[in-house]
C-alpha cells in the first residue's frame, strides 16, 4: 500500500510518497511520475515515507530515465537506509541524483 | 426367470386350471346324474378354481405396469377392453341360452353348467384385471400406511381364497362376516383417489366414460349371473364364493366413488392444470441451465411463463448489461413507443424504480402492481431481476383490465424470476469457472514450459559441490540460474532475477536463458558478458523491466572465481579460515536500466581467490526481502548469519539449514516474490 501527494510550488513539482511500493503498488507511482513529467520541468520525490521498494517499484524510476536525460530535472530525497541500499544495488544512483534532505535537494535542483 | 416367461407360465396355467376347473364340476354332474359309486372329494374342483384365480392374478401383475402421470387413461383404457371383450364373450353365452332356452339342449344341465363356467372365467378376468389397475392407481403416490392397508387387504383376499376351499353357502353365517370384513377394507382403499387430480379436462371426461362403461359391464355380469342362478342347475355358484363377492363389491365401490369424485373435480380442473403448468414451466427454468440453453432462452421461458402465469396481455423484459448498457429488449405484444409511454407515466413508487434500474434493496411484493391510465392497459407489474444483489433486468406484465393482478400472481411471477436469476447467476459462474480453467490450463503448460528452462542437472567436477533452490510465488516466476562447463576447470555459473514476476517475468527468463546459452560457450569474460547481454536485452524488454544478474567464472585450476554484478543482489562468500562472510559487493548495473552504450561503463569485475571449504551463496532478492507477520525483513545479515550456521554440511544441507530458518522467520507468511538459492561448496 502506498499513499501519493503531488504538490506544486512555484515551479518545482513535490511528489511524496508514504508506505510500500511493491507491484501492484507501482502502478499509482508511476501515474503519478507519469503525469508529473509530462507538465512539470522540475521534479523532487519525497520518500522518507517509503518502508519498502520492490524491483516492480523501481521499473518505475528505470522507465523515467530516459525523460532526465532529455532534460527533466528528477532528484529522489530522504530515502531510508534500507530503501537507498535496494537503489545503489541497482546502480540507480549513478544515473539518478539523490540526496538526503529537501533542502539539499532543491539545491541540486538549479 | 424373466418377467415374460411368468406371464406365459401364468396364462397357460390360468387356461389349464380353468378346463381342469370346468372338468371337475361337470364330472361331479356326471357322478350325481348316473349315480355312480366314486370318491372324488368336492374340493377338488375349488382348488382348481383357486389356483386359476391365483394364476390369472399373476398373470396380470405382470401385464398392467405401474402408474404415473401420464398413464392413467391408458390404464383406464385396460379396463375398458378387458370389460368390453369378456362383455361380448358373456353376452355370447346369453344369447346361446336365450336361443336354446325352449330345446332340451338349453336345458341340459351339463351344457348350463359348460356356459356359466365360460362366463365365470371371463368375469373372473375382467374382475382381476380391474382389481389390479384399481391397485395401480390406489397405490400412485402412495404413502407407507396405504402400502400396509393395501398389503393387508391382500392378505384378507388370500385368506378368503383360502375360506373359500372349504365351500361356503351363499349368505351363511361366517360368509356375511367375511364379506362386511372386506366391504370395509375395500371402502377404505375407495377413498385414495390421488391419480385423479392430475388428470386435466378432457382425460377426466374420457375416465368417467370409462369407469361408468366398467360399470355397466359389472351390472351386467351380476344380473347374467343371477340369471343362470334361477335355473337352479348350476353345480358351481359364483354367489357362494367369498372372494369373487369381495372383488365384485372392490370394483362397485371404486368405480362409483372415482366416476363421482372425477365429476366433482371437473369445475376445478383448469385450476389444477394451470398449477401444473406452473410447475412445468418452473421447472423448465431451473433446468435451463444444464440443458446447455443460453441466457437468452432463459429469459424467453421466463418471460413466457411469467405471462402465462398471470394472464398477461402484454409484456416486456429489459436486460442491461455491461456490453449492453442501453438494455436488450425481449417483447411480447407490446411496441417500443408504448414501453416509453408506460415508462413516462410511472413518476413514483417502487415500479419506477424497477423499470428504470434503480432499484437497490428488496421491494415488498404489495408494491410490484399498479395502474395505468391508459385505454389499452389498466394493469402493471414490474419485477426487479437481481443477480449478486445488483439489477441486471426488468421484467414488466401489462393486463387489459384494472385490478387484474393479486398478491398470488406476483408472488408465483416472483419465484419464476428468483429461479430465472439463479440459472443466470449459474450461467455467469459456469462461463467464469471456464475461463478461469482454461488461464489455469494455460499457466500449467507456462509452468511445465518454465521448469524446463531450468537445469535439471547441475555442472561440476570433484572441486566442489553445487546445489540449487527456486521457488515461485506465482505459477511462474522470473528467476533464472544455470551453470556450464565451459572448457575443462572452468565453470560459468549465473543467477539472475527478472523485475516483477509472474507470466512478463517468465518470458524475460526464458530471453535470458538463451542470452546465457549463446554468450556463455563464446567464453567472453563476466564483464563482457553483462555489456553484450545488456546490448541485447535493451531491445527487447518493457520499459519498465529489467534483469539483475550475476554471473561467475569459477576457475577450478586456479583456484580462483571473476565476477561481474548486473545489479544483483551481492553474493556471499564463506571463508572457511577465518569463519567470516564476504559480500562480492563489485559495482555494477542492472539490465535494461541502461539501454546504449553508456552501460559498459559501469559494469566492473574482480577476481577472488577461494580455498577449500569456503562456500559460495548465490540468491535472489526474495530471500533478503522475505518479510514475516510484524513487517521484519529476514534482510542480508541473517542470511550471512545463518551460512556461516551451516557452513560445516555440505551443499545439501546448507540449504536446508537456511531455507528451514527463514521458513522458521516467516512464521507461515506466504512469500510474495519468487526467491532462489544456489549454493557452491569448495572441496
Amino acid at each position: 500500500m502506498v499513499d501519493i501527494k503531488t504538490t506544486k510550488e512555484n515551479d518545482i513539482c513535490k511528489i511524496v510518497a508514504v508506505g510500500e511500493v511493491d507491484a501492484s503498488s507501482s502502478i499509482e507511482l508511476d501515474n503519478a511520475m507519469k503525469s508529473a513529467f509530462e507538465t512539470e520541468k522540475k521534479i523532487i520525490v519525497d520518500l522518507s515515507g517509503l518502508e519498502y521498494i520492490s524491483s516492480a517499484g523501481l521499473g518505475v524510476f528505470v522507465s523515467h530515465l530516459e525523460d532526465i536525460r532529455s532534460g527533466i530535472n528528477l532528484v529522489l530525497f530522504g530515502l531510508s537506509p534500507s530503501v537507498l541500499q535496494v537503489f545503489e544495488l541497482l546502480g540507480l544512483p549513478q544515473l539518478i541524483q539523490i540526496a538526503s534532505t529537501e533542502e539539499e535537494a532543491l539545491n541540486k535542483l538549479n | 426367470m424373466s418377467n415374460k416367461l411368468v406371464a406365459r407360465i401364468s396364462f397357460f396355467g390360468a387356461l389349464l386350471f380353468w378346463v381342469l376347473f370346468t372338468v371337475f364340476d361337470i364330472y361331479f354332474l356326471f357322478i350325481e346324474k348316473y349315480e355312480m359309486n366314486v370318491n372324488l372329494a368336492p374340493i377338488v374342483p375349488r382348488i382348481f378354481f383357486a389356483l386359476f384365480i391365483v394364476s390369472t392374478f399373476s398373470y396380470y401383475r405382470l401385464k398392467i405396469i405401474k402408474a404415473d402421470s401420464v398413464n392413467f387413461i391408458d390404464l383406464l383404457w385396460k379396463i375398458f377392453m378387458t370389460g368390453l371383450v369378456t362383455t361380448i364373450g358373456a353376452l355370447g353365452v346369453r344369447f346361446f341360452v336365450y336361443a336354446f332356452s325352449s330345446t332340451s339342449l338349453g336345458q341340459n344341465p351339463v351344457m348350463i353348467n359348460l356356459l356359466y363356467h365360460f362366463l365365470v372365467g371371463m368375469i373372473i378376468i375382467f374382475l382381476i384385471s380391474t382389481v389390479v389397475v384399481w391397485k395401480r392407481l390406489i397405490l400412485y403416490q402412495k404413502s407407507k400406511t396405504l402400502l400396509q392397508l393395501w398389503n393387508f387387504f391382500e392378505y384378507a383376499l388370500v385368506f378368503s381364497l383360502g375360506f373359500d376351499l372349504l365351500g361356503n353357502e351363499f349368505k351363511s353365517e361366517l360368509y356375511v362376516y367375511a364379506l362386511i370384513f372386506v366391504t370395509g377394507f375395500s371402502l377404505v382403499l375407495s377413498l385414495n383417489l390421488k391419480w385423479i387430480a392430475y388428470l386435466n379436462f378432457k382425460q377426466k371426461l374420457k375416465s368417467i366414460l370409462f369407469i361408468l362403461l366398467s360399470g355397466i359391464y359389472l351390472y351386467h355380469f351380476v344380473s347374467t349371473l343371477l340369471a343362470f342362478k334361477e335355473t337352479g342347475l348350476l353345480i358351481f355358484d359364483l354367489y357362494d364364493n367369498v372372494l369373487v363377492m369381495a372383488l365384485f363389491i372392490f370394483c362397485l365401490l371404486y368405480t362409483t366413488i372415482s366416476v363421482l369424485v372425477t365429476l366433482f373435480n371437473l369445475p376445478t380442473s383448469s385450476v389444477f392444470e394451470r398449477k401444473l403448468q406452473e410447475a412445468v414451466d418452473f421447472q423448465k427454468l431451473s433446468q435451463a441451465i444444464p440443458q446447455g440453453q443460453t441466457e437468452e432462452q432463459t429469459y424467453d421461458i421466463l418471460l413466457e411463463s411469467s405471462m402465462s402465469a398471470v394472464f398477461a396481455d402484454a409484456a416486456w423484459l429489459e436486460i442491461r448489461t455491461k456490453e449492453h448498457p442501453d438494455g436488450i429488449f425481449y417483447l411480447r405484444g407490446i411496441k417500443h413507443s408504448q414501453i416509453s409511454e408506460v415508462k413516462e407515466e410511472m413518476e413514483l413508487g417502487a415500479i419506477k424504480d424497477i423499470i428504470r434500474f434503480e432499484t437497490t434493496k428488496l421491494v415488498p411484493s404489495n408494491k410490484l402492481t399498479g395502474y395505468l391510465k391508459r385505454q389499452d392497459l389498466k394493469s402493471i407489474m414490474a419485477l426487479p431481476v437481481m443477480v449478486k444483489e445488483k439489477q441486471i433486468g426488468s421484467l414488466v406484465l401489462l393486463q387489459e383490465l384494472g385490478d387484474a393482478f393479486n398478491r398470488d400472481l406476483v408472488d408465483i411471477v416472483v419465484t419464476f424470476v428468483n429461479q430465472a436469476s439463479i440459472s443466470i447467476e449459474n450461467f455467469t459462474l459456469l462461463s467464469d469457472s471456464l475461463k478461469n480453467e482454461r488461464y489455469k490450463e494455460q499457466l500449467k503448460i507456462a509452468q511445465e514450459v518454465q521448469n524446463s528452462l531450468l537445469p535439471d542437472h547441475l555442472a561440476h567436477n570433484s572441486s566442489f559441490d553445487i546445489c540449487a533452490f527456486a521457488e515461485a510465488a506465482e505459477e511462474v516466476g522470473g528467476d533464472y540460474y544455470d551453470i556450464l562447463e565451459l572448457e575443462e576447470d572452468k565453470f560459468g555459473l549465473i543467477i539472475g532475477d527478472v523485475s516483477g514476476k509472474g507470466t512478463s517475468a517468465a518470458f524475460h527468463m526464458a530471453q535470458m536463458k538463451g542470452i546465457f546459452h549463446s554468450l556463455a560457450l563464446r567464453d567472453v569474460t563476466p564483464a563482457e558478458f553483462f555489456k553484450t547481454a545488456n546490448k541485447a536485452l535493451s531491445a527487447c524488454l518493457e520499459k519498465k523491466s529489467f534483469i539483475t544478474a550475476s554471473y561467475f567464472w569459477i576457475n577450478t585450476k586456479k583456484s580462483e572465481l571473476e565476477f561481474s554484478r548486473a545489479g544483483h543482489v551481492p553474493a556471499f562468500l564463506y571463508r572457511s579460515d577465518s569463519g567470516n562472510v564476504e559480500s562480492l559487493e563489485e559495482s555494477g548495473m542492472g539490465l535494461g536500466i541502461l539501454r546504449n552504450l553508456d552501460y559498459d561503463k559501469y559494469v566492473q569485475s574482480s577476481t577472488v581467490p577461494y580455498n577449500q571449504g569456503d562456500v559460495l551463496l548465490l540468491y535472489t532478492d526474495g530471500i533478503p526481502e522475505a518479510k514475516n507477520n510484524v513487517n521484519q525483513q529476514f534482510d542480508f545479515d541473517r542470511l550471512k548469519e545463518s551460512l556461516k550456521k551451516h557452513s560445516a554440511g555440505t551443499p545439501v544441507e546448507i540449504r536446508d539449514g537456511i531455507i528451514n530458518e527463514l521458513n522458521e522467520f516467516l512464521d507461515g507468511v506466504k512469500l510474495d516474490d519468487d526467491y532462489t538459492m544456489i549454493v557452491v561448496k569448495f572441496n
